[in-house]
């Protein structure tokens, strides 16, 4: 800053004003000569973000999209705002990091929240116009034992035509979009087949293939009568003799099967569906509102898994972290005793579970605990073979001690830290009082140890709540209950079942594991906030 | 926002640079612009993606359309496609397992083929296989089912046609198993035991005329299925079906030379080969007293629905896939059987090819209905359980009532 300096303090206001002018216009002759190159830079990666913005705009504009269009344009004035007016100066750190925040976080959270108000899964799979549309091509079926004609594609003034030799008679046909089969007089033959006809053009085969679209979707008719069917090419060189069985009304929103007579109107809930309850195997996804979740809580087939799921989850993640817990703090007791020899090396081994990686280690574990072939069964229990992994019971045991053995290290490392930093002259009063040594640790030590401790054991707490890795690789929530309508398993933590819900078997239901997922993130958010509001308590020790 | 002569010249700046940059960007899309013939997406996996590399070179050479080759994990391409044919994003073509095919129909993403003249050029059961409803739903590339691999080290004869007489033989050869079967403690394997289940004239579905299967009649409960059932909780007795014997244990024993017989596929010769045991491919011996029918699983090309090039895909299929240098070339890349006719006779010089493909013969196609997802899991998780010695009847009995509750809900 070069401010001018100032002989004496200003008087009057009229000098007091001149001053105030000096200073504004030395700090912009600074900002000028400074800030220009900064200033040149600025404005090219704003014109960059711009021209970028412009043209996704005008792209997906083209594609016959609007909402994205317009979140971009807004998005791109509002940055334009932000960085070409003076000031707002957090507004320009932020920015970046906001809209990254958007796109990677809340889009994905409030599009999950919005599949599970939906039907989308398994035969809900798209839009209705595509489901019109695959239910059209599947009912296409090739009239039996007709014959295949050698086909051309023509063209006269702008509309196509099929060119097709009888293989029987020879007898050439032209005809078009509503237009049924006529004979042609002289048409231009190579060999048996016709080539051409006059008063149209033969289109090549790149020709065929830049309008595949029209031609691919053109029908023409054999006769008058539609239900003779119609020609249709496939490859542009081949036509076969097709019955449509289905009919797509759009007006009364109907489909209607022309072999039964049977209509099937749409039902509201992503399908066609006929009055007797008969419904077309595609559908659609449709906005189904809280729907899913009734399900999850009302349907008893999805309720019974759902609740059994929910409880050994709960149970899962609270014995986890206490058994690892117990076992951690109780070998950070032992190591921390000064009288113990040779601590470093048994510190070592200690955290080796630790080391080694969770997927590799559950995979081993599964191996060990395998009923014929183990190790536990085969060498320790001399050839028994108990069901480790297949019984309900004994496989949520193997689940938690396999837990007990990843898990253990990181507490004692957490504890063995928390231990040593302990205020000594606590303790040594509590001994002066005559205090025994369960007593120290009970009301001394185990206190003051949660204050640093308690925390963790939330995070380890959510952690395990979604353990995901250990069951896929252990058991894959097995074993199965058998009657459950939804993929779930006696060891299946929430995500894990949500995720077997949503992505595997033949059925998939991403409504229902959006709702799940939903459910499981209101539980983790209240039980994390009540836990952290417990240790505040703990706090006020200190 | 006070327009000052700063400001103004920003804004002039700023409409300068943004004109330049989309004059590079737009120069750029110019040069992209499909040429006249477009052109194809299709997806592969990473054994035939070079096979395919010479075929696609191919037709752009006679047809001038470039085919986009992607290479995808085969694992995750069912579902895949069936998340982005809807966006509109998908391509134009997928390589696929035959049993999907239920699956793509209800979610309305595949297009029918119309194999037109030519579909009497294929192996029957690849048709049967692609056939859906009466229509077919993908170019059939490859044919792959199980058979009994024979260490001929261990039994130089020929398998015996019966299952009681393979085992006695595999106990008189002295090695520690007289047959594997790779099943799965938690889940089964229904998939390996089938073709037992068949020898018992036990099957899931009833079969229509063209090979397709009809989802309202389930036929798994039968006499026949009680008595398969019966027989593996005797061979679950007997020690020789063990459920914890997984697949890839089963394997590592024959690898070791602690088997004569393996009942397994084609995919796990060349590690037989590797590990130097000599092997020789055999029929699948009989159980109950008739052949015994092991699933065939048929490799395909599928087309996308919302394809906007479906003239030149169906080309591409039917005149390029389906042409016997194509299907020789894939069958050498991947090592199944080819599905089109004069490359599988073809391919029969080698004897273990031959072998599977004798197996072939009898085999069934594996139910494509969507149906067959509700089967799956109860009935390999109940043969677990009757191989441990659960009363068969009535567990086969629960099995079939549970897996017709399935299928009527879903």
């Amino acid at each position: 800053m070069t401010a001018p300096i100032l002989d004496k303090p200003p008087t009057s206001p009229a000098e007091r004003a001149a001053q105030r002018r000096q200073k504004r216009a030395a700090a912009y002759a600074e900002a000028a000569s400074l800030g220009w190159k900064v200033w040149v830079a600025k404005i090219v990666m704003l014109g960059i973000i711009d021209a970028l913005a412009v043209y996704a705009i005008l792209v997906l504009v083209g594609q016959g999209q609007w909402l994205v269009p317009l979140i971009i344009g807004v998005v791109a004035v509002v940055v334009n705002v932000i960085y070409l007016r003076p000031g707002m100066l957090p507004a320009k750190y932020l920015t970046p990091g906001l809209i990254f925040l958007f796109i990677f976080q809340i889009f994905v959270v409030l599009f999950s929240a919005y599949i599970a108000f939906t039907n989308y899964g398994t035969g809900h799979n798209s839009t209705k116009e595509d489901a019109v549309n695959a239910l059209l091509l599947q009912s296409q079926t090739r009239v039996e034992n007709s014959p295949i004609y050698p086909v051309s594609v023509l063209e006269r003034a702008g509309d196509f035509f099929l060119l097709a030799t009888d293989p029987k008679t020879n007898q050439v046909y032209v005809g078009g979009e509503n237009r049924p089969l006529e004979k042609v007089a002289h048409p231009e033959m190579s060999g048996d087949t016709a080539t051409g006809a006059p008063g149209y053009r033969t289109l090549s085969f790149g020709e065929i293939a830049q309008n595949q679209d029209a031609i691919g979707n053109l029908s023409v008719p054999l006769t008058k009568d539609p239900n003779d069917g119609y020609l249709k090419t496939t490859d542009g060189s081949n036509a076969y003799v097709f019955l449509s069985t289905l009919k797509w009304d759009p007006k009364a929103d109907t489909m209607t099967d022309t072999k039964t007579g049977t209509v099937y109107y749409d039902n509201g809930h992503g399908s066609f569906q006929a009055k007797d309850g008969q419904k077309l195997e595609v559908g659609w996804s449709v906005w189904v509102g809280f729907e899913n979740f009734v399900r999850a809580f009302s349907d008893q087939s999805i309720r019974g898994p759902f609740f059994a799921v929910l409880v050994w989850t709960f149970a899962f993640a609270i014995l986890s972290v206490g058994t690892t817990f117990i076992l951690g703090l109780f070998l950070a007791i032992v190591f921390n005793d000064p009288r113990m020899k040779s601590k470093k090396y048994y510190r070592v081994v200690m955290i080796l579970p630790y080391a080694f990686p969770a997927f590799l280690s559950a995979l081993v574990w599964a191996g060990l605990f395998n009923t014929d072939f183990g190790f536990i069964n085969q060498v320790l229990l001399g050839g028994a073979s108990i069901p480790w992994l297949t019984d309900p019971w004994l496989a949520k045991f193997a689940i938690l001690f396999t837990n007990l053995w990843l898990g253990f290290p990181y507490m004692f490392l957490v504890c063995t830290g928390a231990l040593q930093s302990l205020p000594e002259d606590v303790v040594e009063a509590g001994r002066m009082d005559g205090a025994s040594v369960w007593q120290i640790f009970r009301h001394l030590k185990f206190p003051l140890l949660l204050v640093a401790v308690a925390p963790l054991l939330i995070s380890s707490f959510a952690f395990n709540f979604n353990n995901f890795n250990l069951i896929y690789m252990m058991t894959n929530g097995g074993p199965q209950f058998a009657d459950a309508s939804i993929n779930a398993g006696a060891t299946d933590l929430l995500i894990s079942m949500v995720y077997k819900v949503a992505f595997v078997g033949a059925n998939r239901d991403y409504g229902l594991a959006s709702a799940f997922s939903i459910i499981i993130f209101l539980l983790v958010a209240g039980i994390s906030w009540l836990g952290f509001r417990q240790t505040k308590v703990l706090e006020e020790l200190n | 926002m006070k327009v000052n002569k700063k400001g103004a010249l920003g804004l002039l700046a700023l409409v300068a640079a943004s004109a330049v940059a989309l004059t590079a960007c737009s120069g750029g899309t110019a040069a992209n612009k499909p040429t006249s013939s477009g052109s194809l997406t299709v997806w592969v996996d990473a054994n035939r993606a070079a096979a395919m590399k010479d075929v696609a070179a191919e037709f752009q050479k006679e047809k001038g359309v470039k085919v986009n080759l992607v290479i995808k994990d085969y694992g995750k391409i069912q579902q895949d496609f069936t998340a982005q044919v809807p966006t509109g994003k998908g391509p134009d073509i997928t390589i696929g397992g035959h049993d999907w095919i239920g699956g793509f129909v209800k979610n309305g993403v595949v297009a029918p083929v119309e194999l037109g003249s030519k579909s009497g050029d294929f192996e029957k059961i690849a048709i049967q296989a692609v056939t859906y409803d009466g229509k077919q739903y993908g170019l059939p590339y490859a044919i792959e089912n199980i058979a009994i691999m024979r260490n001929t080290a261990l039994a130089p004869n020929p398998t015996p046609s019966t299952y009681d007489e393979m085992i006695s033989a595999g106990k008189a050869s002295g090695a520690k198993y007289p047959f594997l079967i790779g099943l799965d403690a938690a889940n089964g394997d229904p998939y390996h035991t089938y073709p037992f289940q068949t020898s018992f004239g036990s099957a899931v579905f009833a079969q229509n005329s063209d090979g397709s299967y009809d989802a309202s009649k389930l036929t798994i409960g039968d006499d026949a299925g009680k008595n398969f059932a019966k027989w593996l909780g005797q061979q679950g007795a007997a020690g020789i079906f063990k459920p914890g014997l997984t697949g890839d244990l089963a394997k590592a024993a024959f690898n070791a030379g602690e088997s004569p017989y393996f009942i397994t596929g084609p995919w796990n010769v060349p590690d037989a080969q590797a590990k130097g045991i000599k092997i020789a491919i055999d029929p699948i011996p009989s159980a109950g007293g008739q052949a015994a029918r092991p699933f065939a699983g048929v490799q395909a090309f599928f087309v996308s629905s919302k394809s906007k090039n479906k003239l030149l895909a169906n080309e591409f299929l039917v005149n390029y896939i389906g042409t016997e240098k194509v299907q020789t070339e894939l069958y050498k890349a991947g090592g199944r059987p080819p599905a089109l006719t004069s490359a599988f006779t073809a391919a029969q010089s080698d004897p273990i090819i031959a072998g599977f493909a004798k197996v072939g013969a009898d085999a069934v196609p594996m139910p494509s209905i969507p149906q067959m997802g509700a089967v799956w899991d109860d009935w390999g998780k109940s043969e677990v359980a009757i191989m441990k010695g659960g009363e068969a009847v009535s567990t086969w009995q629960t099995m079939t009532t549970n897996i017709q509750g399935k299928v009527a809900a879903g």
